[in-house]
């Protein structure tokens, strides 16, 4: 597909940026892993993102749909996000998946679909029900989480930190779209914190 | 109470998708598992078909983001009631999404065919384009060739944004075409008609 000069000059100098705010981050001060996180992705080529809202996740969505060369799409149900990937694939495009961990729980059988195909998936999922969890309901869910992906032949990565999480998003998208894998980086809720009530 | 209606009546669902899909040119077409996917392959074969045997619910969504990927394409969806129901949710993603080259074509029997013929949702009443509707999305139901035909001439046109027909057929098992099953084949050859490395 043709690129215009201008649409592809606009977003090597946002990933520039944004690797560039990666870069310069000091120790001492916190990593601003959305804008990190985001950066990547763009700089993988992602123009596609769909979402299923969680609130580990509100940065990184608001980056994305604020970004008018990425298409993002809303979703009633997180399986949908599974074949809407598969499609941008088909038509040569790039996508990223963003859900909580109760969400994974709707996508198993759609998950066959990248599984057999070997279609390129690349999915970031926020952990609930393991750290600090207030609302019960969203424990058995995030203790099968894991396992389901396994299950059904997702390869999994766990960020226990900001930069862990930079590291794995970087190896999933090569994993991903050049050696047709899929792939999910749990993000583990105690990284994300505790939910304020 | 839903009322219980007998789907004896209705276009013979090979004529039908052969009528839609004649002259197809460069549109790319998705297929929803079961009998839509015959329907298709019998009509003839393609490299730009992608055929689903499983992912049930997956077939428009599919369709939605090769529409987003290719703007410059025209993608057609076909696929049965039974898998569309499945998939009733993602109506309401694609209309917001609103793409201006995205057709649905849910081939209703009222029946889920490759199960022993059990009535589904549209065989107990429901109505799939009054659904689309709801969402946003031009929907309306065909029930003769000729319709189908004025549609057929609408097919490689952009609209001003998803649209979605029903075409009512005939309950009945046809016999079977069946497409390639290897996704990976299917994959690479629709990847490669586009011009798109293959790993």
């Amino acid at each position: 597909m043709a690129v215009s000069g201008k649409r592809a000059m606009g977003r090597g100098a946002r990933a520039r940026k944004a690797r560039g705010s990666a870069r310069k981050t000091l120790a001492s001060e916190p990593l601003d892993w959305p804008q990190a996180l985001y950066g990547a992705l763009r700089s993988a080529d992602v123009r596609q993102m769909a979402f299923v809202p969680d609130a580990g996740h509100s940065k990184l969505i608001e980056l994305f749909t604020a970004d008018p060369d990425v298409i993002s799409n809303v979703l009633t149900t997180e399986e949908e996000g599974i074949a809407i990937a598969a499609g941008a694939w088909l038509g040569g495009m790039r996508s990223v998946l963003l859900m909580q961990s109760s969400g994974v729980g709707n996508c198993i059988n759609m998950l066959s679909l990248a599984t057999i195909s070997r279609f390129p998936l690349l999915m970031l999922v926020t952990m609930r029900g393991e750290w600090a969890e207030f609302n019960p309901w969203q424990v058995p869910m995030g203790r099968a989480t894991e396992p389901a992906l396994n299950a059904i032949g997702v390869r999994t990565f766990r960020a226990e930190t900001p930069q862990d999480l930079l590291d794995m998003a970087s190896s999933a998208a090569t994993l991903a779209y050049e050696a047709d894998q899929q792939v999910a980086v749990l993000i583990s809720q105690r990284m994300l914190g505790r939910k304020k009530w | 109470m839903v009322t219980a209606m007998t789907n004896s009546r209705g276009l013979d669902r090979r004529e039908a998708v052969a009528a839609l899909l004649k002259d197809r040119g460069d549109m790319l077409v998705i297929t929803g598992l079961g009998s839509p996917g015959y329907d298709v392959h019998a009509a003839s074969d393609d490299d730009s078909t992608f055929y689903l045997w499983g992912a049930m619910g997956a077939a428009a969504l599919i369709g939605l983001g090769l529409a987003q990927a290719r703007p410059d394409r025209n993608v057609v969806v076909v696929t049965g009631d039974g898998e569309q129901l499945m998939g009733l949710g993602g109506l309401a993603t694609i209309a917001v999404a609103k793409p201006k080259n995205l057709v649905i074509i849910v081939i209703d029997n009222g029946h889920f065919g490759e199960t022993g013929m059990q009535r589904s949702h549209t065989g107990l009443g429901l109505d799939i384009a009054k659904v689309a509707q709801a969402c946003g999305i031009e929907a309306r139901v065909l029930r003769r060739l000729d319709e189908i035909e004025a549609v057929r001439d609408t097919l490689r046109r952009r609209s001003k944004g998803p649209r979605l027909y029903v075409v009512k057929v005939r309950a009945e098992n046809v016999p079977r075409s069946l497409p390639p099953r290897d996704a990976v084949h299917l994959k690479n050859r629709f990847r490669s008609q586009l011009g798109l490395p293959v790993t």
